[in-house]
């Protein structure tokens, strides 16, 4: 039994029973690609916690017009650290603790090409994280007990200058995203290195798992797309603190750079966010279809574009600031023009359920609420394209509706499905099916009477980031219905936690191969040993196992 | 089959919402919902019309593509008494590849030129002659509203003349911003319009029903951002030019009021505050020449009465909390007398 | 195991690039917007031996790299080490202007759009060349110490890259504050 096995059962004193002192150190200073992709995994879930208690406490002050039970300097910070966590303490950590546990393991490796790179990464955001929180006692520097920051996850210029943001709240939202950026950005590399130079024999790069590219195209928008937003931070740092005039507009600084060097870093991001979720289906959906993924080149191919495509993209988010017709129609062009890459991919996932014999376990009743959910978050940013359209919705409720439907409603719900369709790898146990179900339905209910309403409040003319909005708007009934759906979503991470810790203690066992699956991870132990392999495995298609497990009809002679 | 009943009961309620028509136009101006589907100006008619079209568009993707991946659940879902093969392996297909792409391809440059003419026609719109030029300063958290050729100065309620279509007399805005990024947002009249430092935007508005239109600003601009409401009251000729009158004149000096003026003109009202035709000549904070003329104060955040006034003067952030106008911690007789000051200034 | 050096440097200089670019962006897009002087054109003067110096340091570089290629370590350190000098001729040097222009001409960080832009990019490229030449230092005293031999020749060769990344950035901010913007 593994190491990491013994941690996991430990408290029902399986194998030999050792100090937890021990257990920690161990823990601390690992450098195995699967114990920092669980530490990963498991700190942006706690992230993904403590920001849903943010945004509740949001949705509770937004129920009805005129409530006085946030303030707005509390309401301003919510949003702020909401936003910043989700993006870069839940969104991040999750997808690239993913990638670290699954891409060495799909490729035949045995652990990433830099081991301690990656331990740096993970603890830079570790650290980056804890950095962010603490502004909540030390922020407010001389004046007060601490304040986090206020500006919003985006940041804008110059209302973060010294002038307009006095103390230290907005330097702990700089610092600590410069820092956990490093990290990302070790990660990215480390994660690239690995997948050109490390794979097994025979697994040219035509044979990875879709997810192995995936996150190779990530990873390669991570290290060009992350540095301008510390190169941002970096002038914004110089700014508050040495009195640069980057973004001072008394100056003659440009507010609008601003924005250009965020969107520049922030759009590629969300595909950064958005993309390892593609991956995740793009596994899950062909093996519950018991189907092999429809299109294989052209779905690899389109994730390329996608990659190449989301550079060139980052000025719709800007499209009210004035930057004048012809760039406000080319921007348009080149967003309406990923929607085809994006769209094919859909295609091809529904293509590989077709004719297929699916399956409803947890992880596809997941990915299929996906497939919906993207398909209304693809569509309402088309919408979004639409540049007149954009200048009456932009910054409303709408856009909130538009991007909780891409990084709730489809990034969230494809991390679920993950964690179900990967949990029995990682720890040796099954989680509970019933509960599973109770958890999704749950979710499915909540996520969507919160967050369709507000696509009607945006072009009902409530603008976002409002503390609260007058009596007369007619906005009240749509918010409290929106503000109801949080208690569906908050019963359905608690079904979820009890079903982690259930399946923890005493969970069904799983063998290597608990869904009959096809890619490299399933070959070896449930939790696998920390070596991965015992011996390095040779393949000759996409599919090693479905060749092991169909010597008469193999992939090879297919693809 | 739940879950099928759960996504047509969301269906049938989006689609009764979209239904409904949200917004009446309130007669006094103050009560309605400034939605994008109750224009009332060119720039927000055209708007919706592209708003319609592109529903239309992206409505039949969504019942296509959702339906192709209902029929896939429901017909191909595993059932009892499968014999657990697997089903024929499905590797893909040229041309099913090409048609969507081609076809989504087709879709996206029909829309691409559809947005560019929209965009052409509402930005690239020049000036008339007979337009009634305005300009807008953004501050925290209320607006500077300047007529320039009229000689006025107001803040937060935007008076424009009706325009009628045949004859068009549109008002062009030029915004500005006195420290950090708004926007600046009428849904029913226009788009929102950023107003940026040290930069100058141009929106115009063509609003061709009389009455009163809400907004609010649409740009997170620290802590009252929800409290920087906008009204646009849309007046008749005759009616706006009334006004106009109205406000350029300088400030009443009633008698009555004498002792509430000299004490408004020796505090450091002055310095933050105009009254046109006395000493204060602050730019800080609103004009305050015809501030009786306004329904609201603290940018649309409370109904302009006299007790909301003297609450007002006495401990701004009681009403909106962090209003950068500071308490004025006056006694009770020099508040009355100041309160009683401002509110001739009709 | 080399590949995987050679491909991580890869991933750090493009990284690197990245960041380097939108300080140069930021730089170009404010070349005339300064509200008040000093101007580059009153101020700056073209840093002709300083460049020399940091380019020659890459030819240095690739001459300490064929003696360790060629087993003659010792050789190599001498090579390292007058790479390093001429870095640390350029940095002294870049030292000296920046003193010429707070103390003569009163330009600093926050005196105008122009020191902003100027004092950060000549600053970041100038944190990157004390870097590589903390990166030069350790080949430098392990092939002194005999430490370093011909067979961690792939290392070195990889390490090098950076310095040559850190020259050809040089180039760049040369020609956009020195003869672009000037």
């Amino acid at each position: 039994m593994s190491v990491l096995a013994d941690t996991m059962a430990s408290g029902r004193g399986a194998g030999a029973h050792r100090p937890w002192l021990a257990v920690l150190h161990d823990w601390v200073v690992t450098v195995d690609h699967k114990r920092l992709g669980v530490m990963y995994v498991v700190s942006g879930l706690v992230f993904l916690a403590v920001a849903g208690l943010e945004a509740s406490a949001m949705r509770v002050q937004l129920a009805w017009s005129g409530l006085h039970i946030v303030p707005p300097a509390t309401f301003n910070q919510l949003f702020t650290m909401h936003g910043t966590t989700m993006v870069f303490l839940v969104g991040i950590p999750i997808v690239f603790g993913f990638a670290n546990y699954l891409v060495p393991l799909m490729i035949g490796a045995r652990d990433l090409a830099f081991p301690r790179l990656n331990a740096f990464g993970f603890w830079a955001f570790l650290f980056g994280g804890l950095l962010l929180y603490f502004s909540v006692l030390g922020g407010e520097g001389l004046y007060g007990g601490g304040s986090a920051p206020a500006v919003g996850w985006f940041a804008y210029a110059p209302l973060t200058g010294r002038a307009f943001s006095p103390g230290n709240s907005t330097d702990y939202w700089n610092l600590s995203i410069l820092v956990m950026g490093f990290g990302t950005v070790a990660t990215s590399i480390n994660l690239i290195v690995t997948t050109l130079v490390m794979r097994c024999p025979g697994m040219t790069l035509g044979r990875l798992p879709v997810y192995v590219w995936m996150m190779l195209v990530v990873s390669g928008m991570t290290v060009i797309a992350l540095p301008p937003l510390s190169a941002a931070q970096i002038m914004l740092l110089l700014d508050r603190f040495l009195g640069a005039h980057f973004f001072d507009t008394q100056a003659g600084g440009s507010a609008v750079m601003w924005q250009h060097f965020f969107w520049f870093f922030g759009h590629p991001e969300v595909y950064i966010l958005m993309v390892p979720g593609f991956a995740f289906v793009s596994e899950i959906i062909p093996v519950f279809s018991r189907k092999v993924i429809f299109g294989y080149p052209m779905v690899v191919a389109a994730s390329m574009a996608i990659g190449l495509l989301s550079m060139s993209v980052w000025a719709h988010h800007m499209f009210a600031v004035g930057m004048g017709a012809p760039l406000n129609a080319a921007f348009a062009a080149s967003t309406m023009l990923i929607a085809v890459p994006t769209g094919i991919k859909i295609f091809n996932w529904v293509a590989t359920m077709y004719g297929g014999r699916i399956r409803f376990a947890t992880p596809m009743l997941f990915a299929c609420a996906f497939i919906f959910q993207f398909l209304c978050a693809g569509l309402t940013g088309i919408m979004l394209a639409v540049v007149p359209f954009n200048w009456q919705v932009t910054d409303s409720y709408f856009v909130v509706a538009h991007f909780h439907y891409v990084l709730v409603g489809s990034l969230v719900f494809t991390i679920f499905g993950a964690i179900y369709y990967w949990f029995p790898k990682v720890t040796g146990r099954l989680l509970s099916e019933r509960l599973g179900r109770w958890h999704f339905w749950l979710f499915v209910v909540g996520f969507n009477v919160t967050f369709l309403p507000m696509h009607w409040l945006g072009m009902m003319g409530m603008p976002r980031r409002i503390y609260t909005y007058p009596a007369d708007r007619g906005w009240d009934f749509w918010n409290l219905v929106a503000s109801l759906g949080v208690l569906f979503q908050g019963a359905a991470i608690l079904v979820f936690l009890v079903n982690v810790v259930l399946a923890l203690r005493r969970g069904e066992r799983a063998g290597n191969d608990p869904w009959d699956a096809w890619t490299l991870e399933w070959s070896t132990g449930s939790p696998p040993p920390p070596y991965n392999f015992e011996t390095v495995p040779a393949v000759g298609s996409r599919r090693p196992l479905w060749d092991l497990k169909h010597p008469d009809d193999p992939d090879g002679p297919h693809e | 089959m739940l879950r099928l009943a759960c996504r047509v009961l969301l269906l049938a309620t989006t689609a009764t919402i979209f239904t409904i028509s949200p917004a009446t136009a309130g007669g006094n101006g103050v009560t309605q919902t400034p939605s994008i589907f109750a224009p009332a100006a060119t720039p927000a008619y055209a708007t919706r019309e592209l708003t319609w079209i592109v529903f239309v568009i992206t409505g039949a993707i969504f019942l296509v593509v959702a339906g192709l991946t209902v029929y896939a659940i429901m017909r191909f879902r595993r059932r009892q008494g499968d014999d657990g093969r697997e089903p024929p392996q499905v590797y893909g297909s040229l041309q099913i590849e090409l048609a969507w792409t081609v076809v989504p391809i087709l879709i996206v440059v029909v829309l691409f030129l559809v947005t560019t003419r929209y965009i052409f026609a509402i930005e690239g719109r020049p000036p008339v002659p007979e337009a009634l030029e305005v300009t807008i300063v953004g501050h925290q958290w209320w607006w500077e509203i300047r007529y320039p050729k009229l000689g006025i100065v107001t803040a937060n309620e935007l008076h424009v003349p009706v325009s009628d279509p045949a004859h068009p007399t549109p008002t062009f805005i030029t915004l500005q911003s006195a420290d950090v990024i708004h926007s600046f947002w009428i849904p029913q009249l226009a788009g929102k319009m950023d107003v940026v430092p040290n930069k100058t935007n141009r929106i115009w508005i063509d609003p061709q029903k009389a009455g009163g239109y809400v907004g609010q600003c649409a740009e997170f601009c620290g802590l009252q951002h929800a409290g920087m409401l906008l009204i646009v009251a849309v007046q008749s000729k005759e009616d706006f030019a009334k006004w106009a009158a109205q406000q350029r004149a300088p400030a009443r000096n009633d008698a009555e009021v004498q002792a509430g003026r000299e004490l408004f003109s020796s505090l450091s009202c002055i310095n933050c505050h105009a009254v046109r035709g006395t000493a204060a000549n602050g730019l800080f904070g609103p004009d305050l020449t015809h501030l009786m003329s306004r329904s609201t104060i603290g940018a649309g955040v409370i109904q302009n009465t006299p007790e909301n006034i003297r609450s007002w003067i006495d401990d701004p952030a009681s009403l909106k909390p962090g209003a950068l106008m500071p308490a004025m911690k006056l006694s009770r007789e020099d508040l009355d007398k100041v309160t009683a000051y401002l509110l001739a200034l009709r | 195991m080399n590949e995987r050096g050679r491909m991580g440097m890869i991933g750090l200089i493009v990284a690197e690039g990245s960041l380097f670019a939108v300080f140069v962006v930021a730089y170009l897009f404010y070349i005339g917007k300064s509200l008040n002087g000093p101007y580059p054109k009153d101020v700056l003067e073209l840093p002709i031996f300083n460049t020399v110096c940091l380019l020659s340091s890459s030819i240095t570089i690739g001459v300490a790299l064929r003696a360790l290629r060629s087993g003659a370590t010792r050789r190599s350190g001498v090579w390292f080490l007058g790479t390093i000098v001429l870095g640390v001729v350029f940095l002294a040097g870049t030292a000296r202007e920046w003193y010429r222009l707070i103390v003569e001409h009163g330009l600093t960080i926050g005196t105008n759009l122009f020191g902003t832009t100027f004092y950060s990019l000549v600053g970041l490229h100038a944190s990157h060349v004390i870097v590589g030449l903390v990166i030069l230092s350790l080949l430098c005293v392990f092939s002194f110490s005999g430490a370093l031999r011909r067979a961690h020749i792939e290392r070195a060769e990889i390490a090098s890259w950076y310095w040559h990344f850190v020259d050809g950035v040089w180039i760049v901010v040369f020609t956009v504050v020195y003869l672009v913007g000037r």
